[in-house]
């Protein structure tokens, strides 16, 4: 029997029940649609959170006071606020420690800041020239804020696009104007360029001015909230974590490593821990949705099984006038493979289709991968053979005898 | 030519065993229109099984043109169905879902001959059973019940075979009808010169054959000329 036989005969017997044959595609469509939909939240998931952490700066550590970890600055938190870090241990970092790129300390606050007519409740952070490059803003109009300005205690400002926005109107001009923080007097330099994100730490939401003038007029002390430190390699931030966290234990007299008055968090930890998450989150749905796939491939194996019985008379019939054994095998193996193959096509185009609708509407970030829908395309052709190959034998092994005089 | 020579069958039962034929033997010569008669239980069926390359015997010998078929395995006995019997069966002798194009060329099929040739095969065959253009494309819940039989006849004759097997063809049919299918055999015979083996319990249909061999309990009881139809 010839390969385009094998699939006429295919295609007549799927489309003499067309309901049925659809039905059981669909369980399919539905299988290998999740699949896809769900495998692209679990990476759209974890690129936007990949990103996200990425852009506040590459091989970045982040050394911050307060004895016990408390994340996201440690607003409510007193130990968070601790008074340990000062620009002499950023200095000396700078100073003392190999792999080290660019040392930015920073004084982060939170304070209302007003103009003329508007006001708004955002971070102000004191920082120096080398911020820019290692949290990785940018300036869209104006400048950043000098080292010289720093050292002469200037009350000039940068501010964020969101602070712009905020304050001056969407896309309203900054540049020269005068802005209050805490009541006290700042000329605006420079605007940042939008970064995108949102919530809490965004920096499109932030006022930089220089790191001496927020230690002088806003927090009156000489002790400084984070000193972000950028590596030269992404393969040397452990030993520089080691090295900065050795320094700093020296200079505050510190023996006991579990007593440091400060913290250090390494950016690759960070991403690591994350994208851990995100994967068992990508895992857990793809096998909720591998599960759906397999019952997909129990209806097949079913409606295979029944065709069969019905169809009994039929096989003895074609094997009593020359169908051999392996060919009624390979055709009813055929049927199995080409409803799951069908089904598995198209539930491809649904999962794109609803992945994309759902990256568009905003709903929830999506990410299609080629190796995905490979996999699926695969996985749906598999299924056909291995649900299909018990019910396929089976059709093969009926005796024609006892098939033609089956009732 | 078709020898069968001390043939058994023993089917094994829950119990103990059945013994179907109990040493069967004779001859058919090529042309010939043979009627196997008898009752139910008579083994008759299992005969037909047997000399339709269904199934092998317990022991004894079957010559099918000189080839030995009864020591055959599946696949063997396959070929020998697909290359040299075509079978009529009482009832379900079309796939309900194939046009009668189709239904014909199924044999052909399985046998991977050209689309074309087995198209032109299945015109030839269909004609010379009294079936036209116009049926073609029909499904068998289209046709009537001598038609089917008759598309039946035509789907056993595209293959060329040397021996047409007929099992209770007229079973499900009323007189007039049978006649006509009784008619298509009858012909095929006397034009074409094929063996027929025509196997029945109604004497009204062993009538149209040339010979009679009669079964009963697994043996032949009798196997006579039949007088009326020799020419």
């Amino acid at each position: 029997m010839k390969v385009e036989d094998f699939f006429e005969e295919t295609l007549i017997a799927l489309s003499s029940n067309r309901v049925r044959s659809g039905l059981t595609m669909l369980g399919i469509v539905i299988g290998i649609s999740s699949v896809i939909v769900m495998v692209a939240i679990g990476q759209g998931a974890q690129s936007s959170i990949q990103s996200s952490i990425e852009s506040i700066g590459s091989n970045l550590v982040q050394v911050m006071p307060g004895a016990k970890r408390s994340f996201g600055g440690g607003v409510s938190s007193g130990r968070g606020t601790a008074q340990s870090l000062t620009l002499d241990d950023a200095d000396e970092i700078a100073a003392n420690i190999e792999f080290v790129n660019a040392v930015a300390p920073e004084v982060s606050s939170r304070y209302q800041v007003t103009t003329k007519g508007a006001n708004t409740n955002t971070s102000v952070v004191g920082v120096t020239e080398a911020y820019p490059n290692v949290r990785n803003v940018s300036v869209e109009l104006g400048v950043f804020i000098s080292d010289q300005q720093s050292k002469s205690l200037a009350k000039v400002a940068v501010v964020g696009s969101a602070v712009r926005d905020d304050l001056f109107g969407e896309n309203g001009e900054a540049v020269g104007k005068i802005i209050r923080i805490n009541g006290i007097q700042f000329t605006v330099v420079g605007v940042t360029e939008e970064k995108g994100g949102s919530g809490f730490g965004s920096q499109d939401d932030m006022v930089y001015i220089p790191i001496s003038t927020a230690q002088k007029y806003l927090t009156g002390n000489e002790y400084i909230t984070t000193i972000s430190v950028q590596g030269v390699d992404s393969d040397s931030m452990t030993e520089l974590q080691d090295s900065i966290t050795n320094l700093l234990l020296e200079r505050h007299n510190i023996s006991d490593v579990s007593l440091a008055d400060f913290n250090i968090l390494n950016q690759a930890d960070i991403v690591e821990t994350a994208s851990s998450v995100t994967g068992t989150f990508t895992t857990l749905l793809a096998a909720v949705a591998g599960i759906s796939l397999f019952v997909g491939g129990i209806g097949i194996m079913n409606m295979m099984l029944t065709s069969i019985t019905e169809r009994t008379k039929e096989i003895g019939l074609r094997k009593a006038i020359g169908a051999k054994r392996s060919e009624i095998n390979t055709q009813f193996l055929m049927e199995a493979v080409v409803l799951t193959l069908v089904g598995g096509v198209v539930g491809i185009i649904l999962g794109v289709c609803v992945s994309f609708m759902l990256s568009i509407f905003g709903v929830i970030q999506t990410s299609i991968s080629i190796p995905s829908i490979v996999l699926a395309f695969v996985v749906s052709v598999v299924i056909g053979i291995i649900f299909g190959y018990y019910p396929a034998k089976r059709a093969a092994s009926l005796d024609p005898i006892i098939a033609l005089r089956y009732e | 030519m078709i020898e069968l020579s001390d043939v058994t069958k023993t089917y094994k039962t829950g119990a103990g065993s059945f013994q179907a034929l109990r040493g069967v033997s004779f001859r058919i010569e090529d042309g010939e229109f043979v009627a196997i008669m008898g009752p139910s239980g008579s083994g008759k069926s299992t005969l037909m099984h047997i000399l339709g390359a269904l199934d092998t015997p317990t022991s004894g010998k079957y010559f099918l043109n000189g080839k030995d078929v009864s020591t055959l395995c599946e696949d063997e006995l396959v070929d020998i169905r697909l290359g040299q019997i075509g079978f009529v069966f009482q009832s379900f002798n079309l796939l309900p879902r194939a046009t009668v194009l189709r239904n014909v060329m199924l044999p052909l099929i399985y046998k991977s001959v050209e689309k074309s040739e087995r198209e032109a095969r299945a015109k030839v065959s269909l004609e010379s059973v009294g079936l036209y253009e116009e049926h073609y494309h029909h499904l068998s819940n289209q046709l009537s019940g001598g038609q089917i039989q008759r598309v039946a006849i035509a789907r056993a004759l595209v293959n060329d075979p040397s021996l047409i097997l007929a099992d209770e063809p007229t079973g499900n049919l009323d007189t007039k009808t049978s006649e006509i299918v009784l008619g298509a055999f009858q012909r095929l015979n006397q034009e074409q010169g094929r063996t027929i083996i025509l196997i029945t319990h109604e004497k009204d249909v062993a009538e149209h054959s040339d010979r009679i061999i009669h079964f009963k309990d697994g043996m032949v009881v009798s196997d006579t000329k039949n007088q009326k139809n020799l020419h």
